[in-house]
């Protein structure tokens, strides 16, 4: 287990009667990328403020390197900001700027301005010392916020939405720079996002938030493939939700019914909490893991295996193709992905028509069961 | 200030796009001839005969004499009226300093304050507007004379043994100045505090600032323009109000508002006092340039 360098215990906010947390347990991680991700509202930026000290908690506690700061104020803290507005003093120069940290921790002179030229360098930015934030463009003004922050060598960074304000394509070339650039210096990494996708590529380990709660903590991968519940699996990544029937709990599997199919799910399916037979769960699965099959592919033998389906729209994605079908028994609509493929001649060109008759399936097992929520 | 010309600029031009095009090209030939006549014959002309009076011959029977003179500088060269002038430009100075003391936290706290408190607030620092400040210079006689009401708490509480000796001094003159000149530093400030991105501040803290070096470092170089404005507000005025150093100074203090009005109306020795206005209007324009001049380097220096 690697070494704890924030921790909250127990952390409770309230403003008035409003709830921001509620009972928000989390240890980061020395060194480690960590992302706090959930819709707006869901806290995830109160946890930063607390973090940083902009915030008390009105219950429990943050500690800092081993030691209790929840009664610290923000310039008594081993901690950094980089602000979603990257809040860069208009008055000062970029160099000035990112000397304000260690101007305030007694840098003078030669040692200043070594130290200064060298974040700058980091960021690209040498040739920049000179101008005013107003200056610089939203890219530049974002890699000042970063170096003003990792000057000072803090325990932690924290990062506040920091692309929010970016356009996508500069947005993705700084994913790629901040991620590059965490591993390089070690330091620990909290990141704020509401974008999940941003999240999943950044990540080692996600923290995902709602309504003042932690849903689940882990790997992108983790968060991604066995959701722990229906917030998450519909918050990260797009899923489709199957209503089903628990009929039988048995040690090599779960049998179900579902759109009028009974199925037995094997073991390896993502459950965290094992349903009780007679209970209704949904069973997800994400767009790209349900496989579309053109009448012509479905060989008798198979097609009980197979939930017929009516196509309702294609959307043509470049390397993929989005199928929108309905299944005429019950109605429910599936998104799916479908790529190109050029071993499978049947659907090499993915010409799919509004209307046309399929039928569709998944690999028993790359499927979640969850639990209603 | 310095952006007040562009301002202008912008809305003349809004004002282009409402309604018909001649309609508000006439309103606005009215509008701004009427300034420029308002300018002209209550700016202009009485500042030109100022001049001219300064120029010329002290009168016996009559104000002046029509003859040309340099006089009245010359006699400005005195020592006594520089020390009366060293003595004004002091007192307004302290005044100043004083005030922008006072107005700067009184600011910071109405800029602070919950929004739906602010107007309230505001409005407690702009009601004493409504009485005329000559009427409120005498109810500051009343507040701090001998056996008045400062001194009676004073006594009373027993923070003093005997009356506090203060109407009359330069310190009574200096109290007038900085009660009547506070809002004119408090609404400036508040102006330059409403519009900073607290954020900044929040960003010194994380960077490690502490308090003192939040107003050092982030607050008063972003609140600059509104300390400059509000000292000029202070500081120019200060110079010309006669009438505080004479409800409050009694005749001891001598400063230039007093000594112009003075030269005008019981001495009749208009071309001096003419002169003295003149000399002190240059000294508040070269005060006023030399801002000018230091807020478009500034402003050439890339500055917000």
């Amino acid at each position: 287990m690697a070494e704890t360098v924030v921790e909250l215990r127990s952390v409770t906010k309230r403003y008035g009667r409003q709830i921001v947390l509620e009972g928000v347990d989390l240890a980061i991680r020395r060194g480690e990328f960590l992302t706090l991700l959930g819709p707006s509202g869901c806290g995830k930026t109160t946890i930063l403020r607390l973090i940083a000290g902009f915030e008390a908690p009105t219950a429990g506690e943050v500690w800092l390197e081993g030691v209790d700061v929840t009664a610290l104020p923000p310039n008594s803290r081993q901690v950094n900001t980089v602000f979603q507005s990257y809040a860069l003093f208009p008055h000062l120069s970029v160099f000035d700027n990112v000397a304000f940290g260690p101007r305030l921790a007694g840098d003078r002179g030669a040692a200043l301005e070594r130290k200064v030229r060298e974040t700058l360098a980091t960021v690209q930015l040498e040739d920049y010392a000179e101008r005013r934030p107003s200056q610089l463009s939203g890219g530049q003004q974002q890699r000042v916020a970063i170096a003003r922050a990792i000057v000072n060598h803090p325990s932690v960074l924290l990062l506040d939405e920091p692309l929010s304000a970016l356009d996508y394509k500069l947005r993705k070339a700084m994913q790629i720079e901040l991620k590059q650039l965490q591993r390089r210096l070690g330091i620990t990494f909290v990141f704020v996002t509401h974008d999940q996708e941003e999240a999943l590529s950044m990540s080692d380990r996600i923290v995902v938030l709602d309504a003042g709660r932690i849903q689940q903590i882990g790997s992108p991968r983790s968060i991604y493939e066995t959701p722990a519940n229906l917030f998450v699996a519909g918050f990260v990544g797009e899923i489709n939700l199957l209503p089903a029937l628990v009929q039988e709990v048995a040690d090599a599997g779960l049998d179900i019914t579902i759109e009028g199919h009974r199925m037995r799910l094997p073991q390896a399916t993502a459950i965290k909490t094992v349903p009780r037979a007679g209970e209704a769960v949904y069973v997800g699965v994400r767009p790209e893991d349900l496989r579309i099959w053109r009448d012509v592919e479905v060989t008798d033998a198979l097609r009980p295996s197979l939930f017929p389906a009516v196509i309702d729209e294609v959307i043509y994605k470049g390397s993929t193709v989005d199928l929108q079908v309905r299944l005429p028994a019950s109605g429910t609509r599936l998104s799916t992905t479908q790529f190109f493929n050029e071993d499978d001649p049947a659907i090499t060109e993915l010409d799919f028509a509004a209307g046309e008759r399929v039928y569709v399936s998944w690999v028993p097992g790359w499927e979640v069961v969850l639990p209603h929520g | 200030m310095g952006d007040r010309p562009a301002k202008a600029r912008g809305e003349a031009r809004a004002s282009d796009g409402n309604g018909p095009r001649e309609q508000a090209g006439g309103f606005r030939r009215v509008a701004i001839g009427t300034t420029w006549v308002w300018l002209l014959v209550f700016a202009l002309v009485p500042n030109l005969l100022v001049v001219a009076v300064s120029l010329l011959e002290r009168g016996e029977h009559e104000f002046v004499h029509l003859v040309l003179s340099t006089d009245s500088y010359v006699r400005l060269l005195d020592p006594l009226y520089a020390g009366v002038f060293w003595s004004s430009f002091r007192l307004a100075a302290i005044a100043t300093l004083v005030c922008l003391l006072i107005a700067y936290p009184f600011a910071l706290a109405l800029a602070r304050a919950p929004l739906r408190w602010r107007p309230a607030l505001l409005a407690l620092v702009v009601i004493p507007f409504w009485t005329s400040s000559l009427v409120r210079t005498y109810a500051l006689v009343i507040l701090i004379k001998t056996e008045g009401l400062l001194n009676a708490v004073l006594l009373g509480a027993g923070f003093v043994d005997e009356p506090l000796e203060i109407l009359y001094t330069e310190l009574a003159v200096l109290i007038g100045f900085v009660y009547t000149e506070l809002p004119f530093m408090v609404l400036p400030l508040y102006a330059a505090m409403e519009k900073l991105d607290w954020r900044l501040v929040e960003a010194a803290r994380d960077l490690g600032a502490g308090a003192w070096s939040v107003l050092w470092r982030v607050l008063v170089p972003l609140t600059l323009p509104g300390i400059i404005a509000g000292a000029m507000l202070v500081f120019l005025p200060a110079l010309g109000m006669f009438y505080v150093a004479d409800v409050l100074g009694g005749a001891k203090e001598l400063l230039i508002g007093n000594l112009i009005r003075d030269q005008f109306l019981s001495a009749r020795d208009w071309p001096f006092g003419a002169a003295a206005s003149v000399v002190v209007t240059l000294l508040m324009a070269a005060l006023i340039g030399v801002y000018a001049l230091s807020q478009r380097r500034l402003d050439a220096k890339g500055a917000p």
